[in-house]
């Protein structure tokens, strides 16, 4: 045997491990593919034997050789054979590989699911962390519903460690199964205060990372992250949070005025440079939130750009990139501040990073005014000189074109200037995007009559030296250009100069060589050209000149009616017939020039590209409806085999005619752009034509006529440079101009009025070089501007824009349903089946988990069906399946009861009291932080505001839960009147003795993953709290928990709140013990130590801390004294203070809701160990549904049944003494059986139920 | 964090390397001063050689893609008390095999048949007569 163990152990020493695999790869470089076929070989043989040693090494080599991109998908199996072993290393292989090799489509990951809960639930806390990670790499839909709740668990783990991993896969569960952010959102967000920082950074990083996407969720958490950034230290948390508040702030813009102090304060103190770029981008998502009115805040946009100006300037290329990058997010609200750093930005386009000269480029979009444009574009003119590699010259020159034409040519104050910009950016060579230059010459000299002269004549040189543009090499991008300048050339031909010339130009043979779109054009506007000649020729009688230009046409047209184009050759052929026609009327001598020039009559107005799809349809016209009868029916289905989709035919076909799907649109739609992109008819865009429309008069743009003094016409290729200079000069004089009226006017009032007008020169100031009418596009009337919502539909966050308000506040509008339980693990209602079985459950076999998960699985898909299923099953066979069936359903069920009716008595701070709190916190100015504690809603104030705005929210109630309600009869009554009762008491506020707490007390006796049933279940941030003691300085409430694991313990929290404006610290908290009770202190520590409450509480902040008590009887009830201790440290000084208590340890306290089958609880009866009690309640003026509420929640029971006014109900002790009750109600007296096994605890509990009543 | 995501191509090792190259030239990262720390000065064949030492450190730090721990003390305690676990359960079983290991993981061109320590030699590959 022991031979066996070393011969395994040698044996293994030699396997070839991961190293070796390793060096093996590397030692055979030359035949890497064979050398490894043959180490899978031999991984294969490995996987064979038992060993599990030997098996887990060899997956460790298998996660290598997956790494290097070998399939090892076969060996998913054995994988999950290392994940079960008991042996953490191993174990932690087997969870490496699944991380690396499992994905949705693995099925084993099936075979898993069971194997995962045992690790969660390990005592070793690296099987549960390891078991953690792996799966938040291959979690599926399926493993996040069927560990949702054991997760949930492990977030209350009494080890940061877990506690920190648990949070943190939340965010994955949530995205694979959305119904579980519900349920499980108190208690993640309780975890934003957990004492541990890294569980507090996993949820502030999981909260965060919903909130992103779904900001207007989140908004009421605002004022916890307030108070959490202001506290936190952690770098990484900070960010997060400041993120997250920059998504919330265009939704409050009252949030932000509460940001810009905390955050500027973080711009000037932090020394992290991410958490200063976080920072200046959430101030500039506040200052873009707030309207402009906010004067002072100039400050803080000056501050924001001058640490950008720190970024961009540093070394770090990341860095700079975000400093552009942010800085374009100044730019569109607060463009003057970031022009002052013209000269950064400029330099910027130097970098030799390509990205982050694009950002620059961005940035310089939004810079550019009338009084910089020419500067800033002949800057770019430089670069695209000097670029190398076409693309990022090609983005240069979208660029700058962007530029110019943004707002419709807002900024551009001299168009001959632009135009000789367009005209030297086709000396571009090898440019695609020669159509975006042709479009802009044919927008600006459409919509620009005054430039028209100009650009004809500019266009006529082009034309005149296309042989530049279509040179030796195929420029294949810029003859597009040519297209332009002969439209534009051909259509404002009268302003041409010397039209023949340009007519010879255009009908040279090496047009031909062009494409054939552009020809066609020449040709055709050939034909313009050609009119105007003749009315020339006419006007000067040259009858002559006249014959020779349609003897030119005769003469060169033939070589385009060869055209292999169809367009030219047409356009040519009939051309060319017209001529000759023309001809033989001029050698009659008959005046044609009219005739010929009317058939190019009539100027053009640009068309907005969506004028179309913005025509309103007129009223009782069907675009759908057929125009003719469709042909017969009868007639295609004759055709038509007779199968089985015959009937979806006609609809089909009719959906065709209707509605073509949106691809083929997007197609279509682009295809129309192409087409009239290229068709001068149509006028593209400019970048924000909608725009246009809004302006009130383009038309009224003031109107300086100056006379030209400087010749405009520049022999061959135009210089843009001296416009520059020349708008200098024109600046310079009119300015001179301005202020000598200014001068005289001042005269004229004689210091009547002063005008400081000295200043620098302001937009206004600077008039446009001459005419500019930029003919609007038309649009039809009543055109109405559409945006396109654009939101991805298949965004995962979709499914996470869940309400969460309404479950925080405890409001009864819509508190958690059934159908959004989690699934709990489906092996307990077997327990459940007889209480008097052991509790202890995790002896169950697991073949009927699966079994049981196998059901939940089932059931959850179609509940509608099963329900109904399950109703006539029961009348069918009743015990079996009823069982079941009943089982399922009533775990969930009873756990919602104990949660609903912790509802009751929680705050009732509805949604409209939270949305007012949070108002309340938005609307002070700077507040103490105990205004800013939504969390801490003790105050008088905020129940009083929630109890007022209750009622309101009621009338939505019935409305919100009915769907849900389509369960089992039995179950909707109940919980109707459940939701009932809850308003009405809201409405009496009626419960004194309990305190009103909020999220603060969400938690409740969670001991290191013991599974408790309501522990398992969500609840909903509240507990049923009263009031320990109370001072001046503090106050605490408690609440007493049993803990289902152990008999003997129960947990007491309380929750300490700070109620002075000192800081409270080292707070101590002793029991005197008695002989049945004590408190648990920590090892080492004497039996009369207090123990350390593990906060301090900062002023008007309040905190839960958990005490264990062991307890050795529990029949009757006790009371413990104790004191708390503490100091008290204000500015000036600490002072030692203490607070005397008194713990009532009820023996409800010692009950724990635990519900019951029918069956069972009828077998507990039979079986006659139980001793009879009664108990008679007179004067009780309260529905029946009220009463079995109260009892439930005070007392801890659950109803098993209930037939009109008679309920049974059922609770259990932790010691495991059941507690049955027969409660029946007549004529407002109500009578109460009672049976249990344990006499003395009975009589307690039910003098304790009487005194509930006894206060209402 | 692209290592997690299921790949079929081989991209993986080059984007080990690239994140070597990215994350060892910034010195503040949290991930390479692990590293340092828990290899005693990494460096590339290191990451290459111990590929599950560097995702396990790796599955402290970063969960499922989403950032667990920054505190750069809590990961080492944590990759440290792994360690040590993975060491007792290995006991005295474990012991030769980690002294061969350390023999093979010393820079040896080729695999030896047979490795002398002292006058202990041992025939290296598959031992049938055990069998």
């Amino acid at each position: 045997m022991a031979l066996k163990i070393v011969k395994g152990s040698i044996d293994r020493m030699f396997d070839k491990n991961l190293q070796d695999l390793v060096r093996g790869i590397r030692n055979h470089k030359e035949d890497e593919a064979k050398y490894i076929s043959t180490c899978i070989d031999e991984i294969k043989q490995e996987l064979k034997q038992d060993n599990i040693a030997v098996k887990a090494n060899a997956v460790c080599k298998l996660t290598y050789l997956q790494m290097l991109g070998y399939d090892v998908s076969w060996a998913a199996f054995n994988i999950v054979e290392v994940m079960s072993s008991s042996k953490f290393t191993y174990k932690r292989i087997g969870y490496l590989a699944a991380s690396q090799c499992f994905h949705e489509g693995t099925d084993v990951i099936m075979l898993t699911t069971n194997q995962i809960r045992k690790d969660l639930s390990s005592p070793n806390q690296y099987d549960t962390g390891v078991a953690l990670t792996g799966l938040s790499c291959f979690v599926t839909p399926d493993l996040a519903r069927d560990l949702a709740n054991d997760i949930m668990t492990l977030m209350s783990h009494t080890k940061p460690y877990i506690r920190k991993k648990a949070v943190l896969i939340m965010y994955k569960v949530f995205l694979k199964y959305p119904e579980s952010l519900r349920p499980a959102f108190p208690r993640l967000k309780e975890k934003l205060e957990d004492p541990d920082p890294g569980v507090q950074s996993a949820a502030v990083n999981v909260i965060c990372e919903l909130a992103r996407r779904n900001p207007k969720n989140y908004l009421s958490l605002a004022p916890l992250f307030f108070k959490l950034m202001t506290s936190s230290t952690n770098n990484w948390v900070l960010i997060k949070i400041i993120k997250l508040f920059g998504a919330l702030t265009p939704l409050e813009p009252r949030l932000g005025k509460k940001l810009i102090e905390p955050l500027t304060n973080l711009i000037h103190s932090t020394s992290a440079m991410s958490l200063l770029y976080e920072c200046v981008n959430t101030v500039i998502a506040v200052l873009i939130s707030l309207s402009s009115g906010m004067p002072n805040h100039s400050a803080s946009i000056q501050l924001c750009v001058q640490k950008l100006r720190i970024l961009i300037e540093d070394s770090d290329q990341n860095l700079k990139y975000l400093g552009l990058l942010a800085m374009s997010k100044i730019l569109k609200t607060h463009p003057k501040s970031v022009q002052s750093h013209k000269d950064l930005i400029l330099q910027c386009l130097d970098d030799k990073d390509e990205s982050i000269r694009l950002r620059a480029l961005d940035l310089l979009y939004g810079m550019v005014s009338k009084k910089n444009l020419m500067e800033i574009v002949k800057k770019l003119m430089l670069h695209v000189d000097k670029a190398e590699g076409t693309t990022y010259r090609d983005e240069l020159l979208t660029k700058i074109i962007d530029i110019c034409s943004q707002s419709n040519y807002q900024y551009i104050t001299n168009f001959e200037w632009y135009i000789s910009i367009l005209v030297e950016l086709t000396r571009l060579e090898g440019t695609r995007h020669g159509h975006l230059i042709a479009s802009q010459m044919l927008d600006v000299a459409i919509r620009v009559k005054a430039i028209r002269g100009f650009a004809v004549a500019q266009m006529a040189t082009l034309l005149d030296n296309a042989h530049l543009l279509t040179g030796n090499t195929q420029r294949n991008g810029i003859c597009e250009v040519l297209y332009a300048a002969a439209w534009i050339c051909g259509e404002f031909s009268e302003h041409l100069e010397d039209p023949m010339q340009t007519l010879e130009a255009m009908l040279r043979p090496k047009v031909a060589t062009l494409p054939g779109h552009i020809q066609a054009v020449y040709v055709q506007n050939a034909a313009k050209l050609f009119a105007t000649v003749l009315r020339k020729h006419e006007g000067e009688t040259d009858s002559q000149a006249a014959q020779e230009t349609s003897q030119l046409l005769i003469d060169r047209l033939p070589l385009f009616v060869q055209s292999a184009n169809l367009e030219v050759q047409e356009r040519a052929s009939c051309i060319l017939q017209l001529v000759k026609y023309i001809q033989k009327l001029q050698q009659k001598n008959v005046e044609v020039a009219e005739e010929v020039t009317a058939l190019f009559a009539g100027e053009l107005n640009p068309v907005a590209p969506k004028a179309q799809k913005k025509v309103p349809i007129p009223d009782g016209l069907d675009l759908d409806a057929w125009i003719n009868e469709p042909p017969s029916e009868s007639e295609s289905e004759d055709e038509k085999p007779k199968v089985v989709f015959a009937k979806e035919e006609p609809k089909h076909s009719r959906s065709r005619h209707t509605e073509v799907d949106e691809k083929e649109l997007a197609r279509r739609r682009e295809a129309r752009k192409q087409e009239q992109a290229n068709n001068p008819f149509y006028i593209k865009a400019s970048p924000s034509s909608q725009k246009v429309y809004d302006a009130p008069g383009v038309e009224h743009i003031p109107v300086v006529q100056i006379d030209l003094s400087v010749p405009l016409k520049v022999p061959g290729m135009p210089m843009s440079d001296q416009y520059l200079k020349l708008e200098e000069e024109r600046r310079q004089k009119e300015k001179a101009e301005r202020k000598k009226k200014e001068k005289k006017k001042k005269r004229e009032k004689r210091g009547k009025e002063r005008k400081a007008d000295s200043g620098p020169e302001s937009e206004e100031d600077i008039t446009p070089a001459h005419q500019v009418d930029i003919v609007t596009e038309e649009m039809p009337e009543n055109a109405l501007p559409s945006d396109d919502d654009d939101k991805d539909p298949n965004d995962p966050h979709k499914a996470l824009d869940i309400d969460l308000d309404n479950l925080l506040s405890g409001s009864s509008s819509r508190p958690l349903a059934d159908s959004e339980k989690l699934p709990v693990r489906t092996h307990r209602p077997e327990v459940l089946k007889s209480p008097v079985v052991d509790r202890d459950s995790e002896s169950i076999p697991q073949e009927t988990k699966k079994k049981g998960g196998k059901e939940k699985k089932e059931k959850k898909k179609d509940k509608e069906k099963d329900r109904k299923r399950s109703k006539e099953d029961k009348k069918k066979k009743k015990k079996h399946k009823e069982v079941e069936e009943e089982l399922l359903e009533s775990q969930p069920e009873e756990a919602v009861q104990s949660e609903e009716t912790k509802e009751v008595a929680a705050p009732p701070t509805s949604t409209s009291a939270e949305a007012s709190d949070l108002d309340f916190w938005l609307s002070s100015a700077p507040v103490p932080p105990a205004a800013q504690e939504v969390t801490a809603p003790s105050s008088a104030a905020a129940v009083d505001t929630s109890s007022a705005a209750a009622p309101e929210s009621e009338p939505d109630d019935p409305k919100d839960t009915e769907p849900e309600d389509m369960k089992s009869s039995k179950h909707k009554k109940k919980k109707q009147k459940k939701e009932k009762e809850e308003k009405e008491k809201k409405k009496k506020k009626r419960h004194h003795h309990h305190h009103h707490h909020g999220d603060a007390g969400g938690e409740d006796s969670v001991q290191n993953g013991t599974v408790e049933e309501e522990e398992e279940e969500p609840l909903p941030p509240m507990s049923n709290y009263s009031l320990l003691a109370e001072n001046s300085y503090i106050k605490m409430v408690y609440d007493i928990q049993g803990n289902h694991q152990d008999e003997s313990k129960v947990v007491v929290s309380v929750i300490f709140e700070n109620k002075s404006d000192s800081f409270l610290k080292s707070m101590e908290f002793n029991v005197l013990d008695s002989l049945n009770s004590k408190l648990q202190r920590p090892e080492g520590a004497g039996p009369h130590d207090g123990l350390t409450v593990p906060f301090q509480l900062p002023p008007g902040v309040s905190n839960e801390a958990r005490f264990v008590f062991s307890v050795q009887s529990i029949v009757m009830p006790q009371k413990l004294k104790g004191t708390l201790t503490f100091i008290v440290k204000s500015d000036e000084s600490s002072t030692h203070e203490k607070l005397d208590f008194k713990l009532h340890f009820t023996c409800t306290s010692y009950l724990i809701t635990t519900p019951c089958y029918s069956d069972a609880y009828a077998k507990l009866l039979e079986s006659g160990d139980l001793k009879g009690s009664s108990l008679r309640l007179e004067g009780i003026n309260m529905p029946f549904h009220h009463l079995l509420a109260r009892i439930c929640f005070h007392h801890h029971f659950s109803v098993v049944e209930r037939i009109d006014s008679c309920a049974s109900m059922y609770s259990r002790s932790i010691q495991g003494h059941h507690v049955c009750l027969l409660v029946k109600t007549s004529d407002q007296t109500v009578s109460i059986d009672a049976k249990c096994d344990e006499p003395s605890l009975l009589g307690n509990v039910l003098d304790e139920i009487k005194q509930t009543f006894s206060k209402c | 964090m692209s290592v997690y995501s299921f790949q079929t191509e081989d991209t993986e090792q080059q984007i080990i390397r690239e994140t070597f190259h990215l994350v060892s030239k910034r010195d503040e990262n949290v991930f390479v001063e692990t590293l340092d720390k828990c290899f005693e000065n990494v460096c590339e064949l290191d990451l290459i050689f111990h590929m599950d030492k560097v995702h396990n450190i790796l599955a402290e730090m970063v969960m499922g893609g989403m950032v667990l721990e920054t505190n750069m003390s809590e990961i080492i305690t944590q990759v440290e008390a792994q360690g040590k676990m993975e060491k007792s359960e290995a006991g005295i079983a474990g012991a030769p095999a980690r002294a061969v290991s350390a023999v093979k993981n010393m820079n040896l061109p080729e695999m030896p048949k047979n490795i002398n320590i002292g006058d202990i030699s041992i025939k290296v590959p598959n031992l049938p007569s055990f069998k």
